[in-house]
């Protein structure tokens, strides 16, 4: 049987931030190198490579339209965020936070953005108050469910259930791969070692990773300090409990729960670490993944989502656009095996 | 994230005013993977050769504004924006002899989707060489 799929393939620019960050590649020069991967999609944080956002300047409007024409690439996923916390001495009401996410959906329709990535902290309520403007606009709100967060997590089935509720196209899910991550990428462990962390403890990290029986860093809502506790008892810093909970966050979760949400699920973040020689990803299994959302029919972007960056950039070269180049390889590969099946 | 790419050694140096030497500047970038706005900064902690620069010394210029360290918290407007250099100056008469220092940058982004918000440290030993 022919599966044709229609799942498009997209990069997140925020892949490329460490060359951007150090002004060794513009916005436009990313945007040609993803073209040259034969790349669908384009994905863009306004925060990061858009100087003045949210207030994006026309002159940044017009070049963006230009570049999506002169690449042969179109706008796939503005990602927001809602710093509700921005006014000293207060959070946002409730108005204020509609107000800011509508800003974003009038700049998603500018650039000619299909969808918004909502930061994964936006309650549901404003989700709720902006699912008629984002219909009025066309554009569609995908909040980010991210590790150490399921998609059967109690947020998440609160979103859920309004998602069933409203029955509206604009509203529903962005799924990041921190969900699937199955093995603790090997960069990680070996920055833990360049920062001085016992064998030890990276071993105690490493295996407690890999057979899911890490402590949780809170439960039922409580902090746990099971894992801080471990780290100190064996001799441990400080520091490491910093590096522990900045290295392990994410969750190896059963990526066919993915099925009983698809109609919700409008945008996928494919995270990554390191990408091998081979075209397969150290700690993701793609393989089994990807056949998962062509089984399940998905027909958003997947967009890559470069991470090694952060880990390597201690003291060891980044590469982004030959991982990103070998993730799109890997992605291409896998949805022509599954279509095919 | 962006730790040892916080001190922007070349900036270093001292700054006169008329004949006077009223201080010293480094360079500085925020360790965070996005543009923020000014108030969501807080916690800045610079240290020369072992001894912290009180908060009310410094200011802060980023994005064509210059205001003190301590009000930061009030401007949630001015963006700093990612991988771009601010420059702090410090109310330091005399300035700081010429030669070898050692600077310690730390910063604490309030952003608020991170539990505790993120923060970075950078400790670089430069020669100030005017």
């Amino acid at each position: 049987m022919s599966a044709d799929t229609t799942i498009k393939r997209a990069v997140s620019l925020y892949s490329f931030q460490e060359e951007y960050f150090h002004r060794k590649m513009t916005v436009e020069q990313i945007i040609a190198a993803c073209a040259e991967m034969s790349v669908q999609g384009i994905e863009i944080l306004g925060d990061q490579m858009i100087r003045g956002y949210p207030n994006i300047p026309d002159e940044f409007v017009k070049q963006w339209h230009g570049w999506m024409d002169q690449y042969g690439v179109e706008p796939a996923c503005l990602d927001n965020f809602l710093d509700w916390n921005k006014y000293k001495g207060r959070v946002m009401t409730e108005d204020e936070q509609v107000e800011s996410m509508t800003l974003d959906i009038l700049n998603a329709k500018k650039l000619g953005i299909p969808l918004i990535r909502v930061i994964h902290d936006v309650k549901p309520i404003i989700l709720e108050r902006l699912a008629p403007i984002a219909e009025k606009y066309k554009i569609i709100l995908a909040l980010e469910v991210h590790a150490p967060s399921d998609l059967d997590s109690p947020f998440e089935q609160e979103l859920y259930e309004m998602f069933t509720r409203l029955q509206s196209p604009y509203v529903g899910f962005a799924v990041d791969f921190s969900l699937y991550t199955k093995r603790l990428p090997r960069i990680i462990s070996e920055r833990y070692k360049r920062e001085g962390m016992k064998p030890e403890i990276i071993e105690y990290l490493v295996n407690g990773f890999n057979t899911q029986s890490l402590p949780k860093r809170h439960e039922l809502n409580e902090r746990n300090m099971a894992l801080p506790e471990s780290i100190m008892a064996m001799g441990g810093r400080q520091v490491d409990i910093r590096w522990a909970f900045m290295g392990t966050h994410m969750i190896y979760a059963d990526p066919r729960k993915m099925l009983d949400y698809m109609p919700y699920i409008h945008h996928i973040h494919a995270k990554f670490w390191e990408m091998l020689p081979d075209y397969t990803e150290y700690s993701v299994p793609y393989d089994e993944i990807i056949p998962i959302l062509v089984e399940g029919g998905y027909s958003g972007y997947i967009s890559s989502e470069y991470e090694g960056n952060r880990w390597l950039h201690d003291a060891l070269p980044v590469d982004s656009t030959e991982q990103v180049r070998r993730h799109q390889g890997m992605l291409k590969n896998l949805l022509k095996e599954a279509s095919e099946i | 994230m962006y730790d040892n790419a916080m001190i922007v050694e070349e900036k270093f140096r001292n700054i006169t005013q008329g004949n006077q030497v009223t201080g010293f500047q480094i360079g500085m970038r925020i360790p965070y993977y996005r543009g923020v706005v000014l108030s969501l900064l807080d916690e800045t902690q610079l240290t020369v050769d072992g001894e912290l620069i009180p908060s009310e010394k410094i200011t802060l210029t980023i994005s064509g504004k210059t205001l003190p360290l301590m009000h930061l918290e009030e401007d949630p407007v001015t963006k700093w924006e990612f991988g771009d250099v601010g420059i702090l100056t410090v109310d330091h008469p005399g300035g700081l002899p010429i030669g070898e220092h050692k600077l310690e940058l730390y910063q604490h982004v309030r952003t608020p989707y991170i539990p505790g918000g993120v923060a970075g440290e950078d400790v670089k030993v430069v020669f100030l060489s005017e």
